[in-house]
């Protein structure tokens, strides 16, 4: 790529223009799942309740998506009075650049990432962190109680998840003795059976539960609640604002969903010998995974917030805990190469 | 104490939730129960109150004799009625508007008629573009009855045993 545009400019230009590239190789893709992912998501559960959810516009109802956008395009965003203006534009920016930040250090086959950096598990977790804040100032600055509700609910939803999340991901390293998420997933490399969700299979299902409450979706959607507060935080928003914030949940969910594949289903790997591995391999686990928060969002009603604080510290975090001091143990043993 | 240990197992195994799953799934693939409307419709009951219609004797008389019992009993007083003698000395009506932004369809008005000449019909599919569209006057009510006697004449017979 370096070498392509090194040809017409200067080598730092020719580079810059490189990672731009692949940048925009990057985004636009996420940003088309991101559409087809709330399309998928409601013909889901369109057909989890005996509907058949959005087929007029296009083929099969393929072009929903984009009405939807020119539609949040066109809208005016409305601006609520005595609330902080440069906050209220400021919230939804914050809520999307991490969301799409993160996306830098994802490996998508062998040598395919953006920034092979040794730190990318901490700087995914950095950037999903970061997250929270365009929740909480976004119901600051709305100057709305039901958008203050949400906010609040929201940050200390994500901030006791985001500890047994990361202990989970703590028993990952211990497995793959990296912070490296490419090299995370070549560890896991030898068939389905060598990865990580059998020997960590608790920190999974945590990881994916965890998963579910970080993104603000439902059974753990307190932060938007409609039948108590309304729409949560983004009450005040409308137009392209809103639909950042949109934009930002799904492509976190999508994020989650390839970190749950690239720790714990061995990311581009095929789970037999005799197929390829390769990048149709995420898809597909991705999008079996997208499959299932879409599948709990269609089974379990909202949790009460009192319980989900409970699930979180009473439950979650003693037992990655254990967890991990089991797997740290079994290292210590005979049994050590099935951890490994 | 055992009770104990299944409702542990049970929840750290996730069983209701599995279970709550596997039901869900078994909706996915279920057979879908929508209807696409304009395609599609649903069964209508020859009883349904839709647009209404002043009907006529099969010799072209008017049926109404402006009894005014529809406009008496009309709960959102969407009907009004004003008569006078015609020259042949029998009562009919100069008027009859009924205000379909404000009726509610109740069906009132067909069961106060002696005369079975105000009725609802089946049609539901109307609509008005400019304000005042809405408001049906005798000549508007009495051409719905002449297009759609043929439906009104034998959902009336069907359902007059009931009656």
């Amino acid at each position: 790529m370096q070498d392509f545009f090194s040809q017409f400019f200067s080598p730092d230009v020719a580079l810059t223009l490189s990672y731009l590239f692949k940048i925009i190789l990057i985004v636009v893709p996420v940003m088309i799942s991101v559409a087809y992912l709330t399309y998928f998501e409601r013909r889901v559960i369109g057909f989890m309740q005996s509907r058949i959810g959005p087929n007029r516009v296009g083929y099969f109802g393929l072009l929903q998506p984009i009405a939807d956008a020119l539609k949040l395009m066109f809208k005016e965003i409305v601006l609520p009075s005595k609330s902080n203006n440069f906050l209220f534009f400021l919230a939804p920016l914050l809520s999307i650049a991490p969301a799409l930040a993160a996306w830098a250090v994802i490996p998508f086959d062998y040598e395919m990432v953006l920034a092979d950096i040794n730190a990318g598990l901490l700087y995914v977790l950095a950037m999903t962190s970061i997250a929270v804040y365009g929740v909480i100032i976004a119901g600051w600055a709305s100057n709305s109680k039901y958008a203050f509700l949400g906010s609040l609910r929201s940050a200390a939803q994500i901030v006791s998840y985001e500890i047994a999340m990361g202990f989970t991901l703590v028993g990952v390293l211990m497995c793959a003795n990296s912070l490296n998420l490419g090299d995370i997933v070549i560890a896991q490399e030898g068939g389905i059976s060598q990865w990580y969700c059998w020997p960590l299979f608790p920190l999974f299902v945590i990881y994916f539960i965890s998963a579910v409450a970080e993104t603000n979706r439902a059974p753990f959607d307190v932060a938007e609640g409609e039948s108590e507060i309304v729409a949560g935080f983004h009450v005040e928003y409308s137009g392209m604002a809103f639909a950042l914030f949109f934009l930002a949940e799904y492509a976190n969910m999508i994020l989650v969903s390839i970190l749950a594949v690239i720790m714990f289903l061995g990311g581009w790997l095929s789970p037999v010998s005799f197929i390829p591995d390769g990048m149709f391999w995420l898809i597909i686990k991705v999008a079996f995974v997208l499959f299932c928060f879409l599948w709990l969002r269609a089974t379990f009603p909202r949790y009460r917030y009192d319980q989900i604080m409970r699930l979180g510290w009473k439950v979650f975090i003693p037992l990655t805990l254990v967890w991990i001091i089991f797997v740290g143990a079994m290292m210590q043993t005979s049994y050590a190469g099935y951890f490994h | 104490m055992r009770k104990l240990i299944s409702n542990i197992s049970k929840s750290l195994s996730l069983y209701e939730l599995l279970k709550g799953m596997k039901l869900t799934l078994s909706y996915f693939f279920s057979k879908k129960v929508t209807i696409q409307y304009p395609e599609q419709k649903t069964p209508q009951s020859p009883r349904f109150r839709g647009l209404h219609a002043l009907r006529r004797y099969p010799n072209g008389e008017e049926r109404c004799i402006a009894c005014k019992l529809c406009e008496a009993v009309c709960p959102a007083m969407a009907i009004t009625i004003e008569s006078e003698l015609r020259e042949d000395n029998s009562r009919r009506t100069t008027r009859y508007d009924i205000d379909l932004t404000k009726c509610i369809f109740c069906g009132f008005c067909e069961e106060s008629c002696p005369v079975d000449s105000i009725v609802e019909t089946r049609i539901f599919e109307y609509h008005g573009e400019e304000r005042g569209d809405l408001l049906y006057t005798k000549d508007m009510l009495l051409d719905v009855g002449k297009k759609y006697e043929k439906q009104i004449a034998k959902d009336r017979q069907q359902e007059a045993k009931y009656r």
